[in-house]
Parts: C-alpha cells; structure tokens; sequence
C-alpha cells in the first residue's frame, strides 16, 4: 500500500488519490497552444460544444421516441412535437446541431488541408479526425432514418442497396444488413441500436484519440512555423509571457475559443428559433410508404457531393468512384508527398489547387440537389472526373514539382 | 520451461480462436431475417381479373411487384409468364440501379425511375440510364391462373435459363 498523508483539503486529499494536479496540467495549464492561430482554429472547440448538445438533446429525445415502424413517425411528429414540453426545442436543436457540425466540420477539414496540418508528425491527428468524420456520417445517417418518414426509408433503400454493387455476395448481404426482404423493423431497430449506442461510444473512444495525437506533434500555426515547444514552454513559465511564442490552453487560450462558440451560438440559435426547416425535409413529414418513391430522392446537403460523384458515372463506375471519395482524404498525408509545411498561399500551385478543389466541391453539392436530366448529368461527370483527377494525378503532380524546385 | 508456456501460448490462441469464429457465426445469425419474416414471404395473385395492357401492383415480402399484362401490339420477350393463353410481365418493382419505384408511363409503354432516370420496356429490359440490368423477376410457381409469389416452380426455372442465354 503506498503511502498516504493526512490531507489538508479535498482537492489534496483527490491529488493523493488520482493526480489531478497532474492532470490538469497536462490537459490545460500546460498545454500549449502557439500564439499565431486565427480563429479557423476555434473549430475543434465549437464541434466539441456541438457533439455536447446532440449528446444531451438526444438524451431527451430518446425517452419518447420508439423504434417502431408502426409508432416511430407518431412517436416523433406527434408525441415529442406536441405533448412533451419542449419536445419540438430538443428536436430542432438536434436536427440543426446534426446539420451545422457538418458545415464546421468541413471547415476545420478545410483549414486542415489550407495549412497542411496533415503532414510530417501531425498524420494520426489528421487519420483520426477523418475516421471521426466517417463515423458522424454514419451517425448522421442513421439517425435521419430514425423519424420513419419517406425520405428516411428511401434513403435506408438506396444506401443499403449500395452493398448490393459489391461483387458476389452482394444481394445476400443487403439481405443480412436489413433483416428483411426490403428495409423493414429490424432494420430500423438495428440502426437505432447504431444511433444511440455503438457509433456514440466509438466517436467518443476517436475524440480521445484525436486530442491525444494531437499532445506530441501540437497543433499547427497560421505560417507553420516549427516551434520548439520545450524552450518556448520554459520562457512561458518563467515569467516571460510576452517572449514566448506559446501560451496555455486554460485560462489564456480558451477565452478566445469561448468567444467564437458565442458567436457560432448566436448563428446557431438564429437557426434552431428561425429557421430549423432547413434541416427538415418537407418529404420527410410523410410517414413511410414502401410501395411509393418520392418523385426525387436526394440526401442532406452535407453528403450531396459525393451522392453527385456516384451519380456522375454509370452504375458499376459510380459506385466505384464514390467509395474512393470516402476515403480518398484519408491517403490525404501520402498523396502530398512534398515536405513543405506552409500555408497554401506560400505554395503557388498548390494554392490553385486548394481553391479549384473547394470550387469543385460546390458545384458538386449543387448539381446533387438538382435533378439528374439533361445539362445537369454532363456537369456531374465532368465535375467528378476533376474531382477524382485533382485528388489522385493533379496533388502528387504539384508535390512532387516541389520537391524537385528543393 | 519456454516450451511449456509457449504451449500454454498456443493452447490460448487457438481457443480464443475457435471462440472467436463461434462468435461470429452467432452474431451473423442473429442479423439475418427472422424465421417469421421468411415464412410471411409468400404471397398468391388471381391473374384472370387482369385486362389487356393493364398494370397491377402487389406486395411481395415488402417490394412492389409489377403485374402486366401484354397486349397483342406489345413487344413478346422469352422472359414473358405464359398463363392460361396470356403473357405476362412480372418483375420486381425496384429499379436495378439503387431500388427506387419506377412509374408505368402506358402512352409511351415504358417504366421511367424518377430519381435517376432510367427506362425499362414493357418486359423489363433496361433501355436508357443508369440501371445496368433488366427489372429482376421474382421467384414464382403457376397454378391455373394464380401466381404463387415466393415458390419456385418449373416456369420460373425455365425463363431464369433464358435469362442465362440472352
């Protein structure tokens, strides 16, 4: 048994017992955060306070709702929008979180990628954040079928149908994935368990892990200057603060991330009191009808450029393409082989290349929305292809001019 | 001493193995469909209210199930169901590229899938789009006029040989 001391407090009597000055320490007081970041960076922190609130308002909502094909649409449009007090608040608060973290999750992807903060040391941060995003998409999707309206069951169809293009095994396993001929009750009860139990604690256990990686290489800086953390730590601590090219996490850095999640709240509740329909599909007020399909089937905003890239080429291709744009970010850190750490503007071409690429991505979410007819199916592939060739042929191409203008 | 531990190392393994494969044989089987879902996947249609050119929808184990019956100016396929002296078309409802419903246009008749565009003809055959395969047909038995949605009978055996060759 170690050896304990009487002790003159609770926080010294808990120090005794699990650390915790240590810890806070090494969580905040000296954690270290350089000086010249903007507030792009603020983004971790507002997706933090976002994963929060559709933690808590799920929590509310998952005590009326009932993973029923019969009850489920009642249970959501009738019962919380209309008994539960506040029911229609924690719906909407849910349904624009759900929406929004997208919006600031492509933006902290983006600065991610303007600075390149994926490169040399700081890989894991960046394989971990694209394994948080495939795993909110997957959170999000499968709390969108939850409220059993149309768009919902049709969306469960074509995504499950997707599994169907793998070869051989294809048919058998769409079968197994929804428990049923066609998407039914196991299925939504199997995608209910998903929501609500497994996919949040495997974001939480990939949260850990991307602020843990995120502990050697730290965080990157607006001109990627490589700081030595140690030194500029050691100016910091004695006295120096003006010196150094690095200050704490808590309480120096975090007033100034707690400010821009103030404003995101403002922009966040503006929408949640005002306009929460953004979020919610007018289909999706119909309840379910497996014998009819909606005129026109597409997703929410946030997934309809890669829906456009699987429908840019035909079925076989399509399907293809579309699961290299799931994870051709994550190859991001080896397909920009090049070892310069700078923002893009200090890289000539690669700067073309970032704004081509976000351009590329807009017209790709807006030609998703629109119907497949005419014009629109011409721009889709052309549209697709540059997004494919930017990613595979066009970034190598850049690093590896750079690498040799070394 | 080191092989005794190391057999203690593989005796190990090799049971979490098995553990592991037993496992997953049990968690895939509790994914798959219900017996009761199976058993409810049988579903009997009379064929002789039918007119000519008409198109009727039913319910098979959750998918719509298209029901036409051709008319003499109607193109004849060896994928056609020949019952009593009519042909029919009978096909999954649930257009091959990513299971959306597709419409029966009769002016023009053809089944057009609103989400992605494609078209199928009268017996099914993909004519335009994205869907890279005919409307699939279900698994079916005759009896007189009646179809047996879910049984596989002779003539479902023969027009899946004719698939195999066209």
């Amino acid at each position: 048994m170690a050896h304990f001391e009487k002790s003159n407090g609770i926080v010294d009597w808990l120090d005794q017992r699990l650390a915790i000055k240590k810890f806070m320490q090494v969580m905040m007081t000296q954690y270290w955060i350089p000086k010249k970041i903007n507030f792009l960076w603020a983004m971790g922190v507002i997706l933090l306070t976002m994963f929060a609130i559709l933690f808590i308002t799920g929590l509310l909502l998952v005590m009326y709702y009932k993973p029923d094909v019969a009850l489920a649409f009642d249970s959501v449009n009738k019962t919380i929008m209309q008994e539960v007090e506040y029911g229609w608040l924690w719906r909407h608060m849910h349904g624009v979180a759900a929406s929004v973290v997208f919006l600031v999750m492509y933006i902290h992807l983006l600065t991610g990628i303007y600075y390149g903060s994926y490169k040399k040391g700081r890989e894991i941060i960046w394989i971990s954040g694209m394994v948080l995003f495939v795993l909110f998409s997957a959170e999000a999707f499968s709390g969108y079928m939850l409220p059993w309206g149309q768009m919902s069951y049709w969306a469960a169809m074509v995504i499950t149908n997707l599994f169907g293009g793998i070869p051989f095994i294809g048919p058998e396993l769409v079968e197994w994935i929804r428990g049923d001929y066609a998407v039914g009750d196991a299925t939504l009860n199997r995608f209910f368990m998903l929501h609500v139990c497994l996919l949040p604690i495997v974001v939480i256990a990939f949260v850990a892990i991307h602020f843990y990686a995120l502990r050697f290489p730290h965080v990157n800086n607006e001109i990627a200057e490589e700081i030595d953390f140690d030194l500029e730590a050691e100016k910091y601590l004695a006295g120096k603060k003006k010196e150094a090219k690095v200050i704490s996490f808590w309480p120096d850095f975090l007033c100034k991330d707690i400010f821009y999640v103030c404003l995101f709240m403002i922009f966040y509740f503006y929408l949640v009191c005002f306009h929460y329909d953004f979020a919610m599909d007018p289909i999706n007020f119909e309840p379910a009808n497996a014998l009819k399909t909606p005129p026109h089937i597409y997703p929410e905003w946030y997934f309809l450029w890669s829906y456009e890239i699987l429908r840019g080429f035909s079925y076989e291709v399509g399907l293809a393409c579309f699961g290299i744009a799931q994870v051709i970010f994550f190859v991001l850190p080896f397909l920009d082989r090049s070892n310069v750490v700078a923002p893009a503007h200090k890289r000539g071409a690669f700067f073309v290349w970032f704004w081509l690429l976000v351009i590329d991505m807009i017209v790709l979410t807006i030609y998703g929305k629109l119907p497949p007819v005419g014009i629109n199916n011409t721009i889709a592939t052309i549209a697709s292809v540059t997004f494919l060739a930017l990613l595979i042929v066009v970034l190598p191409v850049i690093t590896l001019m750079e690498r040799k203008a070394k | 001493m080191a092989s005794r531990r190391s057999f203690m190392g593989f005796t190990l393994g090799a049971a979490a193995a098995v553990g592991g494969v037993f496992t997953l044989v049990g968690m895939k089987k509790t994914w798959d469909p219900l017996p009761s879902v199976k058993a409810a996947g049988f579903t009997t249609v009379d064929l002789s209210p039918l007119a000519d050119g008409e198109l009727r929808t039913v319910e098979w184990r959750k998918k719509p199930i298209f029901i036409l019956k051709k008319s003499s100016d109607m193109e004849q396929s060896n994928t056609d169901i020949i019952a009593g002296d009519a042909r029919y078309t009978v096909v999954i409802g649930l257009c091959t590229h990513l299971g959306c419903i597709p419409a029966y246009h009769s002016a023009d008749k053809e089944f057009v899938c609103a989400c992605h565009g494609g078209k199928f003809n009268v017996s099914g055959k993909n004519m335009s789009g994205p869907p890279p395969k005919p409307l699939e047909i279900p698994p079916f038995s005759i009896d007189g006029t009646k179809l047996v949605l879910g049984e596989i009978g002779k003539e479902y055996e023969e027009i899946m040989k004719n698939v195999g060759k066209a």
